[in-house]
């Protein structure tokens, strides 16, 4: 079990151990994190469940996917550390990742 | 007022296939999309993407599913009403009234919910000042290009549609083109294209700002974008153009009295009703226990919703089950001849 922290935008934060091999999407949505909506069930079709990644964390992290930027072009007010949490794996190299969650999705 | 067996709201494969089995049985319906196009999240969101799991397809896009559907149906002859939404659903006696945003209005006893995650709706400034300002200076869809002739357009975005209308204003007006970063996403010629106006100066091309801030009074007067170094710049501009892709939103939908479970509308599995007698969910707009997010289950889901409208509909008539191999009747619906 990995450790990832969701602060959702009012600064409530949820430290979640999430199963390795699962997404930090998919770490949300079981948990019921509220403030990741993720419509396309992670097919990297829409951009709802977009997350600015804690600067350190962010350089650390697996590459962007493919395409992947040219959804966050499409996210609810996009920054440098924003990424698509269903294309980060959580793995035992992203335990105690923090991410912080957009105001709204849509 | 169309009055028709079923209506369905969604021309995805879910609302396709849903139609397919309507006809099937000798009902009619029509079909209600908000896009301006058949397809859905299909032909929307990855119509080039392949789908490996629609059962007998190995492999096809988007797009192709949607073709072969639509061809599938092209023995019924089925009335779509593109760029329509549904925004209201009321009870008339046993039936229900349905009234789109374009004013048609429906009289049906079934109305089928094939939505996906709601309507697609372009994303927006999240800026709260530009809503005051939206169809009127700031527009997130072009409908008269001529409007912009001789003024300053400032369009924000990445993608096709952002670099065609830079491309295409340039030639008529003075062009500012801002997007987050250095990439676009739209076809390699269209970006070969505004970088080489943006050269000869035809195009104002600024990379890595957002917008930040608008200042007007009765029109826009200017535009601030700030850098990701944070440093700002302010000019003057008459129009702002945003394209930033479609979002999906509930709509209307969460007016309609119906049972919903976060962005999803529970059902029954035999049926797939709603708390509300005739109106069924099916596809990924709708949930119950075991439920897959999968085309197939959406094609389930619609043949069983089907049968269900047929007592709603011909409430005097007994439905009897049919195979398309050997009933004579079905044949006849195909067009096609029974041996």
């Amino acid at each position: 079990m990995t450790k990832i922290t969701y602060v959702e935008h009012n600064g409530k934060e949820h430290t979640i151990d999430v199963q390795n091999g699962l997404t930090v999407m998919e770490g949300a949505v079981q948990n019921d994190i509220p403030g990741i909506d993720a419509d396309c069930g992670g097919s990297m079709a829409c951009a709802t469940c977009h997350v600015y990644v804690k600067d350190d964390w962010y350089d650390k992290l697996d590459e962007k996917s493919e395409g992947e930027d040219d959804m966050i072009d499409q996210a609810y007010e996009p920054k440098k550390n924003s990424r698509l949490s269903c294309q980060i794996t959580v793995s035992d190299k992203t335990d105690g990742l923090i991410v912080y969650l957009p105001e709204k999705q849509v | 007022m169309i009055k028709t067996d079923a209506l369905i709201i969604g021309a995805g494969p879910t609302g396709l296939f849903t139609a397919h089995q309507l006809k099937i049985i000798g009902l009619d319906c029509q079909i209600v999309d908000n896009l301006d196009k058949i397809g859905g999240q299909c032909i929307e969101l990855y119509p080039d993407k392949p789908i490996y799991d629609i059962p007998a397809i190995p492999e096809c896009t988007g797009e192709e599913l949607t073709q072969n559907l639509i061809k599938q149906l092209e023995p019924f002859k089925i009335k779509f009403h593109l760029n329509e939404r549904v925004d209201e659903v009321k009870k008339d006696n046993n039936n229900w009234e349905v009234k789109t945003s374009n004013g048609t209005k429906f009289n049906t006893p079934n109305v089928i919910i094939a939505g996906g995650v709601g309507s697609f709706e372009p994303r927006k400034f999240s800026l709260k000042e530009c809503e005051q300002f939206e169809n009127k200076s700031i527009f997130y869809s072009i409908k008269d290009k001529k409007i912009f002739e001789g003024k300053t357009v400032t369009i924000f975005g990445g993608g096709d549609s952002a670099l065609d209308w830079a491309v295409e204003l340039s030639k008529t007006s003075k062009v500012n083109l801002i997007h987050r970063r250095d990439e676009f996403r739209g076809a390699n010629a269209t970006v070969d294209k505004v970088h080489e106006l943006a050269k000869l100066g035809k195009i104002n091309l600024l990379t890595k700002y957002q917008l930040s801030g608008i200042k007007g009074s009765s029109n826009l007067e200017s535009v601030e974008i700030t850098h990701e170094n944070k440093e700002i710049k302010t000019f003057k501009t008459d129009y702002i153009l945003g394209f930033f892709g479609l979002i999906m939103q509930l709509g209307p939908i969460a007016n309609w009295g119906l049972n919903l479970n976060k962005k999803t509308i529970e059902v029954d599995t035999e049926k797939f009703e709603t708390n509300q007698k005739g109106i069924y969910a099916v596809g990924d707009i709708c949930t119950y226990p075991g439920k897959l997010k999968l085309i197939l289950s959406g094609f389930h889901e619609g043949a069983l919703a089907a049968r269900a409208c047929f007592k709603l509909a011909r409430p005097n008539e007994k439905y009897r089950f049919e195979f398309t191999t050997s009933s004579k009747n079905i044949k006849n619906r195909l067009g096609v001849k029974s041996d």
